[in-house]
């Protein structure tokens, strides 16, 4: 029997191709727009995400704006890292000035900072090592330098040995570290620097020897353990003055991303639901007038034997089939669209059609057109044989 | 088979009252052919839609095979309509999306028969009036007595007990009518109760047994 109703459906809508396009429309558009919508905020917060993700969730940045008279000495931090629920803490400051190498130069970004710091940001060496604390400690001239950094002043990465000059005075290279987008690269162009957190204070007019700037990691992966416990202990140090210092935990710009993200893709999904539903309605309103026009049809079926229930499935059948294959049409055009914006924008990140919107429409289609075509397949049925068949449209 | 006691049915339109059968009883045994006929209004349809359980009496007794017919409910006279009654009408009623293959079939889906059994018996059907070469035609591209046959092969295809006409000639000319008529004939040698309305004389005194209706009333016809 339902194979038979689909069979008809399929009869009805091939009979009055034109119209059952027409009364498809609503729905291919209400398709198109969820899926189009939903999928593009889904993969643009994706690569937002990943971006963010890419520069370091596992690290908390704090500021600190008004010592009280107070200033925090570097030797103090090794306090901070006695806490179990904290990891390393790498105190910055930052210089930006002139790199050069013979003839070569650019501007550096110089970061001063102690050996804790490659831990924290997850830094890769490619030769050479990293900072060590006999470096902190007797403020020699060494510098760790990023790979693009090296190809560009020496034009080759192997460079540990060599000397460079920063601010003028020589500074023997002892790594090479694999380029990595920090967080602070990200706002400071040009070449990375690294070179110990003392020097960098006897270098600079400018920076005094109190801390600043620092970087906490957790000991575990508890970054929300390890920013309350830092918090108390920076309060208990800055006698309970919140407004000492900032405290900028990078875990929370990626959640607070993909709420964001997820926030708009319900929005967005809302809205083309809705236009969903309107759809839905154009199929109720051509569904009616389809009954009526064939009320004759209605009344012979009646007459050889057709019961309301088959007479119900089958214009149930038909508005499900209508909304079904709108559906299928939809999510194909999608696919076309997504396709077509990632041959346009690839190079910005990749649209793909997500899988469970895809579910989703299909699963809302398939409710619209029950929801919708429940009425005018009631309508059907309710006819009465005899007033069926005399009826003349 | 049939049998009709004091049946009436009323129509009221505002305040007037048409009673369209008045008191109307009637029995028919299997395999008759009665011819029913009486001036236009006098209730020959009504009288049939009833018979046909298309319709129910105002009141009165109608029973089919034994079985008190007002008792069902809309989708059991569904199904006697689809096991036990072949209707033809006037104007044929064929469904005009459909070849004349799918229109006969139609009272098998609803009899839910598996494909092969609904193939083998639409062949059979269309066999039986002559229209195998036409299976494939739609309403459209049949003559009008092609079309009556294919209406015929629908209502025959159930394997009805009683195969009731409302004029089957009505809208065919009288060389086209008289074929109708001799298929009538054959299928009631074989043993089909029919019940025939018809206008035509010609066509009543064919049939064995008639039946005038008169105002709403049942008269046997010498
Ligand atoms: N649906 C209806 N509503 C109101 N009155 C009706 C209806 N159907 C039939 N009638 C009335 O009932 C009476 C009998 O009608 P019926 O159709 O049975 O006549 P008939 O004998 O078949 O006539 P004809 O030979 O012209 O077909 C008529 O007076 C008609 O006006
Ligand atoms: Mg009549």
């Amino acid at each position: 029997m339902l194979w038979q109703c689909i069979k008809m459906a399929m009869k009805a809508i091939a009979a009055n191709r034109m119209r059952a396009f027409l009364t498809m429309l609503g729905i291919i558009v209400g398709v198109l727009a969820l899926v189009v919508l939903v999928s593009l905020v889904t993969s643009a917060g994706d690569a937002v995400t990943e971006q963010v993700e890419g520069l370091g969730t596992d690290q908390i940045r704090i500021t600190i704006t008004d010592d009280g008279g107070r200033p925090l000495r570097l030797d103090e931090l090794s306090s901070f890292t006695a806490h179990a629920d904290i990891g390393e803490v790498a105190p910055i400051n930052q210089i930006s000035t002139t790199a050069r190498f013979g003839d070569e130069s650019g501007q550096a970004t110089v970061t001063g900072t102690t050996p804790s710091y490659a831990d924290i940001s997850n830094l890769e060496l490619i030769s050479g090592r990293f900072l060590r604390t006999s470096d902190v400690t007797n403020n020699t001239h060494v510098a760790v330098i990023a790979e693009s950094a090296a190809e560009e002043l020496f034009g080759t990465p192997n460079v540990v040995g060599a000397e460079i000059l920063l601010e003028g005075r020589p500074f023997l290279i002892v790594g090479v570290l694999a380029d990595q987008e920090t967080f602070i690269s990200l706002f400071m162009p040009g070449y990375t620097v690294y070179i110990p957190y003392t020097t960098a204070v006897r270098m600079s007019d400018t920076l005094s020897s109190a801390v600043t700037t620092m970087l906490v990691s957790a000991s575990g992966t508890d970054m929300y353990a390890a920013e309350v416990a830092i918090d108390e202990m920076l309060l208990n140090r800055f006698r309970r003055d919140e407004d000492a210092f900032d405290l900028f935990n990078q875990a929370l710009v990626g959640e607070v991303m993909s709420e964001i993200t997820n926030l708009l893709a319900i929005l967005m999904g809302g809205v083309a639901v809705i236009s969903l539903v309107v759809g839905g309605i154009g199929i109720m309103n051509i569904m009616m007038v389809s009954v009526t026009e064939r009320t004759k049809e209605i009344g012979v079926r009646k007459a050889i034997g057709a019961s309301r229930r088959s007479i119900m499935l089958q214009f149930l059948i038909e508005a499900l089939t209508i909304c079904l294959i709108g559906c299928l049409i939809g999510v194909a055009a999608s696919w076309i669209v997504l396709q077509v914006a990632t041959a346009l924008f690839g190079h910005l990140m990749s649209f793909h059609l997500s899988p469970g919107v895809v579910i989703l429409s299909i699963v809302f289609s398939i409710f619209i057109g029950l929801i919708f075509g429940l009425s005018p397949a009631n309508q059907a049925a309710r006819k009465k044989p005899i007033e069926a068949l005399r009826y003349e449209g | 088979m049939i049998t009709l006691e004091q049946v009436t049915k009323i129509y009221r339109i505002g305040d007037e009252e048409v009673r369209a059968l008045d008191g109307a009883s009637l029995r028919i045994a299997q395999g008759e052919f009665v011819a029913i006929i009486g001036p236009s209004g006098s209730g020959k349809s009504t009288l049939m839609n009833i018979v046909g359980c298309l319709d129910t009496a105002d009141s009165g007794v109608y029973e089919l095979d034994g079985q008190r017919i007002e008792r069902y409910s809309e989708d059991e006279l569904a199904r006697i309509r689809n096991h036990k009654i072949g209707f033809i009408f006037q104007n044929f009623n064929l469904l005009s999306r459909m070849t004349a293959e799918e229109n006969v079939e139609l009272p098998l889906i609803y009899q839910r028969l598996s494909m092969r059994a609904r193939r083998q018996r639409v062949a059979e059907m269309l066999d039986l009036v002559e229209l195998s070469d036409r299976k494939s035609h739609k309403p459209t591209e049949l003559s009008g007595g092609q079309q009556q046959r294919v209406a015929i092969a629908r209502a025959l295809a159930a394997k009805p007990s009683l195969l009731l006409a409302d004029e089957p000639t009505g809208n065919l000319d009288s060389r086209t009518g008289k074929e109708i008529m001799s298929l009538f004939h054959r299928l009631h040698a074989e043993g089909n109760t029919i019940v025939v309305i018809t206008h035509d004389q010609s066509v009543a005194d064919q049939a064995p047994r008639r039946i005038r209706i008169l105002d709403g009333r049942v008269q046997e016809v010498a």
